[in-house]
């Protein structure tokens, strides 16, 4: 069976979260909070209170890229330097651990930044063709609500829209 | 008299309109500073291609002056990229909401700054082809770059900031590309299309792009006092008189942070004028500008301070008399304009009336930055004429070529601001529209209340009697 998505365009936060509080209590059969997506111009400060608790994995990434730039940095250093074994250090350590740390500590920061950019492009799913379910006016001063539902629950989802007075419903079939 | 950073009442729609009209055509005076830039290039070019062709000896670059104007101003530069992304970074974190309007220009100078300073060490290398002996890479007789000199860590640093300040102005600025994405037509449209990677504002998106936006914040403050400490340490690490300073790292921050914030109020003035801005560019944020500009000077002007007193204390007769040259020797014009430019002028900041004043904080905040150039100067210049060997001591006065190739760099570095603010938008507005929308929201008790519960907050102060 054929999914729909329903898209509706509110002026402000607080009535696309009143859509959204309905949507929760199941005031619309078969319609999780889970299939919303909102779409809006700011992120709200509460958003968390109004969709749940969503994860995004940035931060382990971001320890991952650190820890990485932190092995492949002194490693490459040390790897760098240990080809000077063959020459006479006059009493020098070949691995000087004081000047290798300024450099390993730039790996550390350039390795968990990149990191955590590569995790923010795959997080939120950019570099990928935008979804048809758009509206401009999100970026100007409108909070989009998408829902995914069965067929069933088109219709009664887009009364609940028009009852928190959205300003346009849209539906399409889900790709 | 103005006294909010911003006007609350502002429709979002307004700030969209505000700001992508700011892109749209200039007016006359934007035209004539794109002239004056080229103009100024222009004599950059001319001179480079002179020093190329003649050879070095023209910049007057000879043993003992070997750095010169070029790496002094190398450093100016280095150091005017601080304060964007470091002072945008530590008022992201502190969640310094004034920061919305004026960081996105800034974030833009840090980077444009980067890129000018890093022509420097190229432009003095003369045979500029072998700059790339500096990157880690293994040459043919199996030997790599020296890494414990502060020369490599340089390029490491230097590298690690532009790109990380590079990616920290393009991952703020995503938003704001869809807006323009939204309101473009023709190869406008198309730009946007490509650099604002999709982005449709869903709450996913916007939770992953908190997260990244805060993480990368933290990483560029060290990043960023780390690297003028780095670039300290290319003084400081040698046993030249003068440069053997224990607080050159924190003095060469200090001294960043103060031309960064001084160039910020001259860019501030600028856009205010030039895109009419003064919806955004408040007089009320301009103030917490000075006021952070006043405070990092008499940080600059202690730890100068605490170096003359630790030199006039010390054991080393060279390094002694190298300062007593600053003060009453051939360099004392030089140096005394530096003191009074760094020390003495910011006072002018401490004026309410003057701090309103755009015009004055204008000619100051140039003349701030005269201070902080000759700063730079001040440090390079007299220890290579005076060293520990007296019979070398030698002033010389920089020659036409430097100086040209140094004007020159400021023409390169407006250019590219000046092209910035025409392609992409120099007020943040997605971020503007949140420090509205918080602002207009803490005017409500209950989710003010609200608001301070999450943060963890007690009662909030609320204008309600």
């Amino acid at each position: 069976m054929s999914k729909f998505r329903v898209m509706g365009l509110f002026r402000d936060f607080e009535e696309a979260f009143d859509a959204i509080a309905d949507i929760r209590q199941y005031k619309v059969p078969g319609v999780s909070v889970d299939n919303v997506t909102l779409l809006s111009p700011i992120e709200h400060p509460e958003i968390e209170e109004v969709l749940g608790e969503r994860p995004a994995h940035v931060p382990k990434f971001t320890l991952a890229g650190a820890l990485f730039g932190i092995t492949f940095g002194f490693l490459f250093l040390a790897s760098a330097q240990a080809t000077f074994l063959v020459q006479p250090q006059g009493g020098k350590p070949v691995v000087p651990l004081p000047t290798n740390i300024v450099l390993t500590y730039e790996m550390l920061i350039l390795f968990g930044v990149l990191f955590t950019v590569i995790s923010f492009l795959i997080g939120a799913r950019l570099l990928r063709k935008r979804d048809g379910m758009y509206s401009e006016m999100v970026s100007l001063d409108q909070v989009g609500v998408i829902v995914e539902v069965e067929e069933k629950s088109v219709q009664p989802l887009k009364d609940l829209f028009e009852k928190h007075k959205a300003v346009e419903v849209r539906e399409e079939v889900s790709r | 008299m103005q006294t909010k950073d911003i006007n609350e009442e502002i429709k979002w729609a307004q700030i969209n309109k505000d700001v992508l009209r700011s892109m749209e055509n200039p007016r006359k005076a934007y035209w004539v500073a794109v002239g004056m830039c080229l103009a100024m290039l222009a004599c950059a070019v001319v001179a480079e291609i002179y020093q190329y062709r003649t050879g070095m000896g023209v910049a007057d670059l000879n043993w003992p002056n070997m750095w010169g104007l070029y790496i002094a101003t190398f450093i100016f530069w280095i150091g005017m990229s601080h304060s964007g992304t470091l002072l945008s970074a530590i008022l992201h974190i502190i969640h310094a909401d004034w920061r919305k309007p004026i960081y996105r220009f800034a974030e833009a100078m840090t980077t444009f700054s980067l890129m000018t300073a890093g022509l420097f060490p190229v432009i003095h290398l003369g045979r500029m082809w072998n700059m790339y002996w500096v990157l880690p890479y293994v040459s043919d007789r199996g030997i790599w770059p020296n890494f414990r000199s502060p020369l490599v860590w340089d390029a490491f640093a230097i590298f690690t900031y532009l790109t990380s300040s590079a990616l920290f102005l393009f991952i703020g600025m995503i938003p704001d590309l869809a807006i323009c994405r939204d309101n473009a037509r023709g190869w406008r449209k198309k730009l946007y299309t490509v650099l604002s990677l999709g982005w449709a504002g869903t709450d996913r998106q916007w939770r992953h792009f908190r997260k990244t936006y805060l993480l990368m914040a933290c990483f560029l403050i060290p990043l960023a006092v780390s690297v003028h400490s780095i670039v300290s340490s290319d003084f400081a690490m040698s046993i030249m008189p003068g440069w053997h300073v224990t607080t050159f790292p924190p003095y060469f921050v200090a001294g960043a942070l103060y031309s960064g914030c001084a160039a910020i109020i001259t860019l501030f003035i600028i856009l205010r004028y030039f895109f009419r801005f003064e919806e955004y560019m408040t007089i009320p944020i301009m103030e917490k500008t000075c006021k952070l500009t006043f405070a990092i000077a008499m940080v600059w002007t202690y730890l100068n301070l605490i170096e003359f007193a630790s030199t006039w204390y010390g054991h080393d007769l060279v390094a002694k008399e190298v300062l007593v040259d600053k003060f009453v020797g051939h360099w004392a014009p030089y140096f005394w304009a530096m003191l009074f430019f760094g020390s003495v002028l910011p006072f002018t900041l401490a004026f309410e009336k003057l701090r309103r004043h755009l015009p004055t904080m204008f000619v100051v905040s140039l003349f701030l930055n005269v201070g902080m150039w000759l700063e730079r100067w001040m440090i390079v210049g007299p220890t290579l004429s005076m060293a520990y060997q007296p019979f070398a001591w030698n002033f010389e006065y920089p020659s036409m070529v430097q100086w040209a190739i140094v004007f020159g760099s400021f023409g390169w570095f407006g250019l590219l601001f000046l092209v910035f603010v025409k392609i992409f938008p120099s007020v943040s507005m997605y971020e503007v529209k949140e420090m509205v929308y918080h602002r207009r929201r803490a005017h409500v008790e209950d989710q003010a209340v609200a608001f301070h519960r999450r943060a963890g907050d007690g009662q909030p102060v609320t204008d309600t009697p």
